[in-house]
């Protein structure tokens, strides 16, 4: 590990200009994942401004939702009574990843920021595109098991790996940024970046940007019928091979509104805006939401190894809506 | 001769609630590991712990090709960093002995054998410092052109005359492909499980200290006085002057049975320096230096009656080594004493590799052949059409199946009928996918479990002291097994006393010699060495009148050598049976296992407590192989690449549910005076091939690949 210098922000601005100031500073939430990552050689700040007393608070917003500090510790946002009444989805999401211990130090901006776990970049030994520009995928021809499936390039096939984010995806959460050139709002959409030719880049963040709280949105019918299925290779302390996270309202047998987001299957959480439209407005089943699954990942260009991320994504919300289908607005399941 | 008792009611582990040992004759043990205290309060000293002046601290720097030759080390541009005392490679490393074990002959060539191999080590006053060194120097490499897969095909896989522990390579009895071609019912299944890697919660380390021609070594090792050896041969000094203490161990699964590259580094180094130097080894170089269980391919080829009656069993395994150090391990040899039939073959074939050393990893050998074997066996009980249980029953032996000779005792029957009825396995529906609760599939599987019953010489010490408590001293090690309160247990039942009066010394090579912690022989070849010099002191002092007749501490030493070589020729094996429930999700192909049951007999049970902790360690670590474990070779790149415990999966606490633990009171006298087998071993050996067929009796898919995971029931 370097060696690397250290600063405790007393303040937003404070950290934004230390770090705006450093090409080489790097802010410190946690540090789950940059303080592994530094030890594999594979982030090496040579100073940490630590903003993990910053902004660790969850406010009401007064048009409705929930305004939550990016210092906020998993553990804390996923505990929140109102989140686990009007965004179910979001608590479960929280709660099936990492460890309790990590949840514990983790924070929502930073979780957010993670970097994937594939393993050619987490080995500083071997070529990675997203590590060191143009060195190379062996992934591809190589181990992707765990790799993505959509939106995936030539030149990188990572996931990212948060569960948090799929969530978030469904409820269109917005990423409240703070930088040496002023405030942004973003949508997941417009804060996440595809690899394409240049898979270094996981965000539109530009150095110095800080996140700072992200908002959700107000409580809704919609939102409240939410959940998050993740599946893994072990029941704890695994990333998703695949999950999802989903909101479905229906009447008399017919969906009138949905909301569908997947992770473990692209290098950022995938909302499936084509599966949600097939979805509204037709019958409640099983095999319709199947079928519109299906429609979704026809994009797909799986790999040898995790081809079998198609049938496990489908299967997951078809499952997953036909649950939630089957709950009444006070929380109730109809058996 | 002893009569063994058989199995007339079983004891249940959790049934024995813990009890003061006032009384003297010690029936039951102190439910309490004797350093648990120490341990829990972090008193107990692990051999990267030892406090040293004047400390180095050395990193190693490992290959990152898997064949070639180290051409250069840049060793000026990291020796001018602040901080760094040293630099070594081989081309300024001191000349090494050999001693016939290539893997301790680090930096003395340039070659590299496999990635992750040692080919660097770099000296600094902190750990931070001497990492980041190790990161920042420059090898360079010329590579050669490296093959890391195994594949039963390639031309250069052959049968050695010897694989581990000795055994043949190859053995045949009657005739096998005629038999089977005759045989009415016949199985062809090949089976496959991965590289496994041992990963005890201590990493390997050593804390080396030499001064004035004296070397101690604080060492995480499964037993010291090899280590003593192999250092002071190597480093060409007088094993006099080699020390090896290893207090406290934590855990090590085969992985620090022999001394590895970490010992001989410190010790290189505090020599070469004049100051004690550190090496610790982290979790990466785990998965490339200490050894690791080969991946392996299994055909098996069962010939029946058409009542299950085997009349043939051919079981041909490959496996994989490094070309640098040959290790084979003996995968089949469980197959050849498990069942009876006339006609046998099993055969080893290997395949050398740029590959890590393979090594021992918890039951080498029974572990990964009786997947195979007890999956087959599955598949057979499923074509026969009937039970699992049965199955084995009929086909039990009344003498080795292959030697022809008596076992001391085996009670694998015992433990099938008891297991059986302790897990209600006559509820079980043997047509798969017939038990559905909500989106799970619900199945239940069974398998059989073995373990020899290995000991080996051991020595002993006993004091009694004039002030009426007693030292006994063996160079014994508990690498957290509880071997240590084991030793106690026997030696206050031996001597007649209260434990409390009783104080164990073991981990230091200073104290009579005895074997490593391998084999599942400890308990056995310590104990029995520990109770028999107990037993003379006893007498001793019983003619001196008791210890008031003592006028001086007195000290008796006695050995197991000439009782081990004046043993009859049996074969000696614990058994085992082990039923498990799974539920397996019919969106994902997500298999949990709720329930495991497993009962053993493995001779005379000396503490409770700690050994149903060694049945359950080896039960979880059999799910955790049947569900989760996987080394992934890269074949680009070589070396495993998912090498840490993010990449390769345990199971967590999550995925082990209820698991019952009971024990045949079985003593197997012929074995040792005492009646004890061994236990560390024999949990994991059945469990995957119990969870697999479990598998499929929940889903109909049969598994014959190792670890079992959700795309393997999706892709059906």
């Amino acid at each position: 590990m370097k060696e690397f210098g250290y600063l405790r922000a007393g303040s937003v601005a404070e950290a934004i200009e230390a770090v705006a100031a450093d090409a080489n500073a790097a802010y410190l939430g946690g540090g789950t994942n940059l303080v592994d990552l530094m030890r594999l050689g594979v982030a090496e700040p040579l100073r940490l401004v630590d903003i993990s007393g910053l902004s660790n608070e969850i406010t009401e917003l007064e048009a409705g939702g929930l305004l939550v500090g990016a210092g906020v510790s998993n553990s804390d946002l996923a505990a929140d009574l109102r989140v686990r009444r009007a965004y179910p989805m979001l608590s479960q999401a929280l709660l099936s990843g990492a460890s309790g211990q990590l949840r514990n130090v983790a924070t929502v901006g930073g979780n957010l920021l993670q970097r994937t776990r594939c393993l050619y970049f987490q080995d500083t030994s071997k070529p990675c595109n997203k590590r060191v520009s143009g060195s190379g995928c062996p992934a591809r021809s190589g181990i992707h098991r765990d790799l993505g499936i959509l939106g995936t390039s030539s030149a990188c096939v990572a996931t990212h790996p948060s569960d948090m984010a799929v969530a978030l995806a469904v409820l269109d959460a917005r990423v409240l940024i703070d930088g040496p050139s002023g405030q942004r709002r973003l949508s997941l959409d417009d804060f996440y970046r595809l690899p394409a030719d240049d898979p270094t880049r996981d965000t539109t963040l530009s150095h110095g940007e800080l996140i700072t709280a992200v908002e959700l949105p107000p409580p809704s019918p919609l939102f409240r019928v939410s959940g998050y299925r993740k599946a893994r290779d072990r029941a704890s302390y695994a990333f998703a091979v695949g999950s999802v996270a989903a909101a479905i309202a229906v009447d008399d047998g017919s969906v009138t509104d949905v909301r569908l987001a997947f992770g473990a299957v692209a290098p950022r959480p995938w909302r499936a805006r084509t599966a949600e439209r097939l979805i509204r407005g037709g019958p409640a089943t099983a095999a319709a939401y199947a079928a519109a699954v299906d429609v979704e990942f026809g994009a797909a260009e799986p790999l040898p190894d995790n081809a079998f991320k198609v049938p496990l994504s489908r299967n997951l919300a078809a499952a997953l809506l036909a649950e939630l289908a089957a709950v009444d607005e006070q929380g109730k399941r109809s058996t | 001769m002893t009569t063994v008792t058989t199995a007339a009611t079983a004891i249940s582990a959790g049934a024995l609630a813990p009890q003061a040992t006032g009384g003297a004759t010690i029936t039951r043990s102190p439910a309490h590991r004797v350093e648990g205290r120490a341990k829990v309060t972090g008193a107990a000293r692990y051999a990267a712990e030892y406090p040293a002046e004047d400390l180095v601290h050395a990193w190693p720097v490992v290959a990152t090709i898997a064949a070639g030759r180290v051409t250069d080390v840049d060793t000026v541009a990291v020796e001018k960093l602040p901080g760094v005392l040293r630099v070594w490679w081989h081309g300024n490393a001191p000349v090494l002995t050999d001693v016939g074990m290539p893997m301790l002959a680090v930096l003395q060539s340039d070659e590299v054998h496999f990635r992750g191999e040692v080919v660097a080590l770099v000296a600094a006053s902190s750990p931070e410092i001497a990492r980041e060194a190790a990161g920042r120097l420059q090898v360079t490499y010329v590579e050669r052109d490296h093959d890391v897969r195994l594949d039963p095909e390639n031309p250069g896989v052959r049968t050695p005359e010897t694989v581990n522990a000795g055994y043949p390579g190859l053995s045949e009895r009657g005739d096998p492909d005629g038999a089977y071609a005759g045989s009415p019912v016949q199985l062809d299944a090949t089976y496959r499980t991965p590289g496994e890697h041992n990963n005890p919660m201590e990493p390997h380390a050593t804390t080396a200290v030499y001064a004035a021609g004296d070397l101690t070594l604080y060492d995480s090792n499964q037993g010291g006085h090899p280590v003593r050896q192999a250092v002071a041969g190597v480093l060409g000094l007088p094993v006099e002057r080699v020390r090896v203490i290893s207090a406290h161990v934590g855990g090590g699964f085969g992985s620090k049975g022999l001394p590895r590259p970490n010992v001989i580094l410190a010790a290189m180094a505090a020599r070469e320096l004049g100051r004690p130097v550190r090496v610790v080894f982290t979790r990466r170089h785990l998965f490339a230096l200490v050894g690791y269980r080969t991946p392996t391919v299994q055909r098996v080829r069962l010939g029946a009656d058409a009542d299950g009656r085997l009349r043939s069993i051919d079981h041909d395994a490959v496996v994989q080594t490094s070309r640098h150090v040959e290790f084979v391990e003996q995968v089949v040899t469980a197959t050849r004493m498990m069942y009876a039939a006339p006609n046998r073959r099993t055969r080893h074939r290997v395949q050398a590799l740029d590959v890590p050393i393979p090594s021992w990893l918890r039951a080498p050998g029974e572990c990964p052949g009786m997947f195979a074997l007890e999956s087959a066996m599955d598949e057979l009980a499923n074509d026969v059409g009937i039970d699992p249980v049965e199955l084995r029953i009929r086909n039990e032996p009344t003498v080795d199946p292959e030697l022809g000779i008596a076992f001391s005792s085996r009670n694998l029957v015992g433990c099938l009928r008891r297991g059986a009825e302790l897990f209600g396995w006559s509820e079980r529906d043997p047509r798969p996918t017939r038990r559905r609760q909500g989106r799970w599939l619900v199945g239940a599987g069974m398998a059989s479990s073995v373990y020899p019953g290995y000991a080996s010489p051991a020595t002993a010490s006993a004091t009694a002291r004039v002030d009426g408590t007693f030292a006994v001293s063996i160079n014994a090690t508990d690498i957290g097994t509880g071997a240590r309160t084991a030793m106690l247990v026997l030696a206050a039942e031996a001597l007649d006393v209260d434990p409390d009066l009783v104080e164990i010394c073991i981990g230091d090579s200073d104290l009579p010699r005895a074997g490593v912690a391998g084999g599942s022989s400890g308990t056995t070849s310590w104990g029995w060495a520990v109770h028999k010099v107990c037993r003379v002191l006893a007498g001793k002092l019983s003619e001196l009148g008791g210890v008031a007749g003592l006028t001086a501490d007195l000290t008796l030493t006695a050995s197991t050598s000439a009782d081990l070589k004046a043993r009859e020729e049996l074969s000696r094996y614990a058994f085992g049976a082990q039923f498990v429930e799974v539920r397996v999700n019919i969106d994902t192909g997500e298999i949990r296992v709720p329930r495991m049951v497993g009962v053993f007999a493995a001779g005379r049970i000396i503490n409770p407590s700690t050994a149903r902790s060694q049945f359950i360690g080896g039960m979880t670590m059999g799910l955790s192989m049947a569900l989760h474990e996987g080394g992934v070779m890269d074949e680009v790149f070589g070396g495993y690449a998912n090498n840490d415990l993010a990449g390769y999966h345990i199971a967590s606490c999550a995925d082990v549910g209820s698991i019952e633990v009971e024990w045949l009171d079985e003593r197997d006298t012929r074995i040792n005076p005492l009646g004890t087998k061994g236990i560390g071993e024999i949990g994991i050996v059945g469990t995957a091939a119990a969870v697999a067929n479990a598998v499929h009796n929940a889903t109909g898919v049969r598994v014959r690949s190792l670890p079992i995971t959700m795309e393997d029931i999706l892709a059906r």
